[in-house]
């Protein structure tokens, strides 16, 4: 394979809530339109590293980062970065589904519109495009003016992704997308992500073992705020480098 | 991500197809260059042999990784376990092959019989014919002909055997042949063992089909020692 600039590349990284320290010094690269997954024991610093990169930490007032984060190069983190627009290119998928009260139109139209977007017909195309990509389209094609939540979990979690490509990101990042959902809404949504990332870099942070060997192409594992090995899925779900790996994948602890 | 995995068991399906037309492949051919003593198209069978290896060590490479990151189960977990088990008898049937070609090969102007040689060149369309059948049955996954061709086993054991009488008849009758009939008993033997192989495969084949493991072909007598 090629080596080609990674997506987004961490140097150094270390944030602090308060006086607790939970990433000490994390260093990873992000490859383009690869889907990389995150594990690890709960409270080992995946979903608080996740979510710095797209400085969705900035909303915590006692959070503090030292460190970089580059996306094609650029600091997220240095004071010219629009955050808005940061976000708009790094886009976020939680664990709960967490649709608007609105309709599912709206739901999608929303983001495109608060970027400017004000023509009903380039709506409609973002719409129908953004819920064909989250491979919902035909299940709710007929009644887009139904509200959003009711809907099925399973479902709701698809419109979140639609919503999210509705801006056109380039990153995705997905937090657990899955945990909340069946096993068959779940295979749904794993079958999509290995077909979004033909046109986005993905991250995914998951407590599921089996979902980061099925789905990804690279895999970090996370063991109390460090990173203790990360590289091709397939290398590390065969034969990791390090014992810690080893034994959190294969159920030893965790 | 199911329909990923369901291509990857396509493709693991496919290359075992294909392994299984290169192994019958040298087998045609290492029986062909012997009774026709030609040396280049044994050499032939050796240099491929590589490529041979290759597709099991790849075959292999596939399935473990399958099993570590899709974690298969049931019908998908025996599918693997078939390729594993059954690439493994195939490379061990191209080795056999490649022991033929080497027979061939090391004759320099051995005095040979033709009648002896008519009988291994009818041993060996036997089991060209049984190699190509197990692979069919393989791909359709058909029991009851994989069950048929095990059957068959007996016959190339029963010419095999006649091979060696004949080899040893023509022996005592004229010294001369000491040195090619050798080559005669040994090649006769590698096609013997190229049968047992492929009733492995017939028993991985049912294995795929009913989950049990089992023997076909116990047919050990003290009587045909």
């Amino acid at each position: 394979m090629a080596t080609q600039s990674p997506k987004m590349n961490i140097k150094d990284l270390k944030l602090w809530y308060g006086d607790f320290q939970a990433l000490h010094g994390l260093d990873l690269e992000i490859p383009e339109k690869q889907i990389t997954a995150f594990i690890g024991p709960s409270g080992c610093g995946k979903s608080t590293f996740i979510k710095s990169l797209n400085r969705m930490n900035d909303l915590i007032e006692t959070c503090r980062i030292e460190g970089t984060i580059e996306l094609d190069g650029k600091n997220i983190y240095s004071n010219k970065m629009d955050v808005n627009k940061l976000r708009k290119r790094v886009g976020m998928v939680f664990q709960q589904p967490n649709p608007f009260p609105k309709s599912i139109y709206d739901n999608i139209a929303y983001g495109p519109r608060t970027h400017g977007i004000k023509d009903k017909k380039t709506l409609d195309e973002i719409v129908e495009r953004s819920l064909k990509q989250a491979a919902i389209w035909d299940e709710v094609k007929d009644h887009l003016d139904r509200n959003a939540l009711s809907i099925s979990g399973g479902q709701q979690q698809r419109i979140c992704i639609a919503r999210a490509l509705a801006v056109e990101p380039e990153v995705l990042l997905m937090d657990e997308p899955t945990s909340a959902l069946d096993p068959i809404s779940t295979a749904k949504i794993e079958e999509l992500v290995s077909d979004l990332k033909n046109e986005y870099t993905i991250v995914m942070v998951t407590h599921n073992m089996q979902q980061a060997s099925r789905v990804s192409d690279k895999t970090a594992f996370f063991l109390n705020g460090h990173i203790i090995e990360t590289g091709d899925t397939r290398k590390i779900f065969t034969n990791p480098d390090q014992e810690e790996t080893e034994n959190y994948i294969s159920g030893r602890f965790g | 991500m199911r329909r990923a995995y369901d291509e990857e068991l396509e493709q693991l399906h496919r290359k075992f197809y294909q392994m299984g037309c290169m192994v019958n492949e040298a087998i045609y051919k290492s029986i062909k260059a012997f009774v026709k003593h030609d040396k280049e198209l044994a050499k032939g069978v050796i240099d491929e042999d590589k490529e041979i290896n290759q597709y099991e060590h790849d075959l292999e490479q596939s399935c473990i990784e399958l099993i570590a990151l899709q974690q298969p189960v049931t019908t998908d977990l025996r599918k693997i376990i078939t390729v594993m088990k059954a690439s493994a008898d195939l490379e061990r049937m191209g080795d056999h092959a490649v022991s033929i070609a080497k027979s061939t090969i090391r004759v320099k102007g051995n005095k040979r019989n033709a009648t002896v040689e008519g009988m291994i060149s009818d041993a060996g369309e036997k089991i060209k014919k049984m190699g190509e059948d197990i692979l069919s049955a393989y791909v359709e996954y058909d029991k009851e002909r994989a069950l048929e061709i095990a059957k068959y086993d007996y016959l190339v054991d029963s010419l095999v055997h006649d091979i060696k009488e004949a080899s040893i008849a023509e022996m005592k009758k004229d010294p001369e042949l000491v040195l090619g009939a050798t080559d005669y008993i040994m090649v006769s033997t590698y096609i013997e063992r190229i049968g047992d192989y492929i009733t492995n495969i017939s028993e991985w084949i049912v294995y795929f089909d009913t989950g049990e493991i089992q023997e076909l072909n116990t047919h050990h007598t003290y009587e045909n020692l």
